[in-house]
């Protein structure tokens, strides 16, 4: 047997990485047009600016890309995130003295609740994804409106130390910057080498295939709406402490964007397949499109059609690719 | 019932890559007469019922209807000609009404408003139900019916689209015995208003009980027609077996060890009932029967995929319960699924990644996967197993059948252990990798594994068994050692034939 894989097929990461080199080309192609046409973009600060913005964002979709992997979907992730942030916000209200990593920790418990309930009802109960969490959705995002009485927190009810979490900056770069790398470093490595990264895959690509194989998808079901709700969590900390006020309605819709970058970043909705380096160029794609459209005077109506257009173009030029590579694996091989 | 031919089928010969499907067969049907058509598992009567119902085209030979020759391009041809399907499976729209599933497709219809006329169509699903003696009603959903209630609908609408010939394609495979009573009724029915009517079935008793003749294939080939009053059951079962077992099996001499597995009574509702069996080290147990015998739900249940209800399980004379997949391979029980493609195989995964699927731990520590230890793993088992492939990196799509099979070989191998479950290994494998799949048994087998192997080759079961239990129904009708085993006994066994 041959040790490197010189076959006529071509291998699914084979795929992803055509997929991310054209996905990073267009990044390229679409900052020099930026830059030539307003010359802020790429400065530090803009740069800055831009990745802290889409910090969060990018958080949310590593958790949403393990979910998609499993065939499944989080509609109530804007929810767990606004739930999250209105109970911490009022308990830093209430005890200004709460140290900003137990806020992080409480936010993130309470995301994890939030996600294991649903885990529980889609993975032990079988109801489908997309129902389950947008029951969840509306049920968490009741529980908000009702724990704040529909009143905000605001500004002047927050610690300063509290604020500092999203405001703050180490070695000169924005904290929420460093949380979404720790956090991208981490699931890299959870996703790529461990078993139950592994585990994941299987459930997503072949949910028979890895009941036969002894692998408990229950289990491994309920894990991914756990670690999804942990992220929303701690995301409601990061994103009360950077606008410095929560309410009700906070990050309403936000799932789409996060589902919306997931798909630009090469994640399947077919479960199965997609890359934590697919997903960071899909995430700052986005983040790029947010940023720079409103810097070259796109009107904001355009913004929101040109976002829709370059999700649809990244699933018709994923779905060439897999096609135009898909029809070589069809060669078999002589016995 | 007349001699005139209604409908006659010669020199057929249908071919898919690779293999003959139908071999030259000649077919006759009498108008109004009730035809019997029998064969094992795989001799091509399905094949032969599409080719019918348009299907499938021949690539050789001719179709005549009334005396003359026809073309059946597609199913619509088919029900043009009068002829109607109703398969085991009813082929129907649950959530629609009774009513909506006789006319589909051929709707009462305003001539003037084009609107559909509710009214008119549900008075004729009554007329049709009444005369057949049916005794429900056309508003009723089609999922709230028995499978038997659904085989009226069936032919109630076979008989609104004035269907001239009906075939039913093993209509009392998943019937009670009074149920099937109801359809001897209806289907005699059929006749006297002058329907031709092809009866596929596995029973004996149907046969007798209905059919004016028989006509069996056999590994694809016309065997014979007989008036069913002058054939006996044995020369049947020959006309159905008689081939010569030429295949060489390689079965190696080995010591059949102690007892590890005893199943007591095994149990699950509507699958199957009252399984008993023990099983030795060094042995090979064949499991054999009709498809839909209850074989594989009795493996997945054994694997604990599927929780049985009742029964006990002995492993190493310790009484188990297996609930889960992990309890089974906690025992060290592995299982072959039938169909690898779809629970063997992640068909767009590399076949190391495939391979260690099942003994992720073997291959971690602390939960990380060392990836040099995998590769490693994956090539040993992949030499030991002989996959032709250019490298383990190759993804599972890109191989053969019996590559793909001898992969999943290779990741049961992965695991410690003592019951290995194949559940029809060499389906849709080529003869070289068949052979290669015996030798990998026979191996095993000789290394002190138990092997429970369910198949619905003959050959397969007579030459790598060593002991042989037939299934029919969901429960075991036969038991006995190779020696004593022949393939008349066998299929008479799975047939259970009463006369």
């Amino acid at each position: 047997m041959a040790e490197k894989n010189s076959g006529n097929g071509m291998s699914l990461e084979r795929i992803q990485q055509i997929r991310e080199f054209s996905l990073i080309g267009f990044i390229v192609v679409l900052s020099i047009f930026v830059q030539f046409r307003n010359s802020n973009f790429l400065t530090m600060t803009n740069l800055d600016d831009l990745l802290t913005n889409t910090a969060i964002l990018s958080i949310l979709a590593v958790g949403m890309m393990m979910v998609i992997i499993t065939r499944g979907i989080d509609l109530s992730i804007g929810a767990t995130l606004a739930l999250s942030g209105m109970l911490t916000s009022m308990l830093v209200s209430v005890y200004p003295a709460l140290h900003p990593l137990a806020a992080l920790f409480i936010g993130t418990l309470i995301g994890f609740i939030s996600g294991s309930i649903i885990g529980l009802l889609v993975a032990r109960f079988k109801i489908l994804p997309i129902i389950a969490t947008l029951g969840m959705m509306n049920v968490f995002r009741g529980i908000t409106f009702l724990i704040s009485g529909g009143k905000w927190v605001s500004a002047y009810q927050m610690s300063d130390s509290f604020k500092a979490i999203s405001t703050g900056s180490i070695f000169g770069i924005n904290n929420l910057i460093v949380i979404a790398v720790l956090i991208y470093i981490v699931f890299y490595y959870f996703i790529n080498y461990t078993r139950t990264g592994r585990k994941i895959y299987a459930v997503g690509s072949s949910p028979q295939s890895a009941k036969v194989s002894g692998i408990n998808v229950t289990k491994i079901t309920w894990l991914v709406y756990s670690i999804m709700g942990s992220l929303a969590g701690l995301s409601g900390v990061l994103w009360v402490s950077k606008f410095a006020s929560a309410q009700s309605n906070t990050a309403a819709g936000y799932e789409l964007n996060v589902i919306a970058a997931c798909v630009i970043g090469g994640i399947s909705i077919a479960g199965g397949e997609g890359k934590v380096a697919g997903l960071l160029s899909g995430v700052l794609l986005y983040g790029i499109l947010e940023n720079a459209l409103p810097m070259i005077n796109i009107s904001p109506f355009w913004q929101n059609a040109i976002q829709g257009a370059v999700i649809l173009i990244a699933v018709v030029v994923g779905a060439l690719i897999k096609r135009k590579t898909g029809s070589s694996n069809k060669i078999r091989r002589e016995d | 019932m007349s001699d005139k031919y209604i409908l006659e089928l010669k020199n057929i010969t249908k071919k898919f890559p690779g293999v003959k499907a139908l071999d030259n067969v000649n077919f006759q049907l009498k108008a109004g007469e009730i035809h019997a058509l029998m064969g094992e598992n795989g001799a091509g009567k399905s094949t032969f019922i599409k080719v019918i119902t348009g299907v499938h085209q021949p690539n050789e030979g001719e179709i005549y209807l009334n005396g003359e020759k026809i073309e059946i391009n597609d199913p619509n041809d088919s029900k043009d000609l009068g002829i109607a399907a109703i398969y085991q499976h009813a082929t129907s729209y649950p959530h629609l009404s009774v009513t909506e599933n006789i006319f589909m497709g051929h709707e009462k219809i305003d001539s003037r408003s084009k609107r559909i006329m509710w009214g008119d169509m549900h008075q004729a699903a009554a007329k049709h139900l009444e005369e057949l003696g049916a005794d429900f009603e056309p508003r009723r959903r089609m999922s709230t019916l028995s499978v038997a209630q659904q085989q009226i609908v069936e032919i109630a609408k076979a008989i609104s689209t004035k269907a001239e010939i009906i075939i039913m394609d093993e209509p009392t495979a998943s019937l009670t015995k009074t149920e099937s009573e109801d359809l001897y009724r209806i289907t005699e029915k059929l006749q006297k208003i002058g329907t031709s009517i092809i009866f596929i079935s596995h029973r004996f008793e149907d046969m007798y009980r209905l059919a004016d003749r028989v006509t069996v294939l056999r590994d694809s080939k016309y065997i014979g027609t007989w008036g069913v009053n002058e054939v006996s059951n044995k020369d049947l079962i020959k006309a159905m077996v008689g081939r010569e077992i030429n295949q060489l099996f390689p079965k190696t001499e080995k010591e059949i060890g102690k007892e590890i597995m005893r199943v007591e009574n095994l149990s699950r509702k509507g699958y199957f009932k009252d399984i008993s069996f023990a099983l030795n080290e060094g042995e090979i147990l064949a499991v054999t029967g009709l498809v839909g015998a209850g074989r594989t739900e009795l493996c997945e249940s054994l694997f604990g995929i599927k929780e049985y209800d009742s029964g006990i399980i002995y492993f190493e004379d310790k009484e188990v319960k297996i609930k889960e997949v992990e309890d089974a391979m906690n025992l060290g029980i592995g299982y072959l699924p039938e169909d690898r493609q779809e629970q063997g195989l992640i068909l767009d995964w590399e076949l190391d990644k495939n391979i260690s699927l099942s003994s992720l731990d073997k291959i971690s520590k602390r939960g990380w996967i060392d990836r040099k230890k995998e590769k490693n793993m994956a090539k040993r088992l992949a030499e030991k197993v002989n996959v032709k492939a250019r490298s383990i990196f190759n993804l599972a799509s890109q191989l053969s059948g019996g590559n793909q099979q001898k992969i999943v070989v290779a990741k049961l191998l992965t695991s410690d252990l003592k019951v290995i479950i194949l559940d029809e290994p060499t389906k849709g494998v080529d003869v070289g990798a068949k052979s290669a799949i015996f030798e990998i048994m026979s191996d095993l087998a000789a290394q002190g594994y138990a092997i429970i192997m369910v198949s619905s080759e003959m050959p397969e079961v007579l030459g790598m068994g060593d002991r042989i239990l037939v299934m029919r129904n969901g429960e075991i009708t036969a038991e006995m050692d190779v020696e004593e085993a022949d393939q008349e006994k066998i299929l008479e066994a799975a047939m259970k034939a009463e006369k």
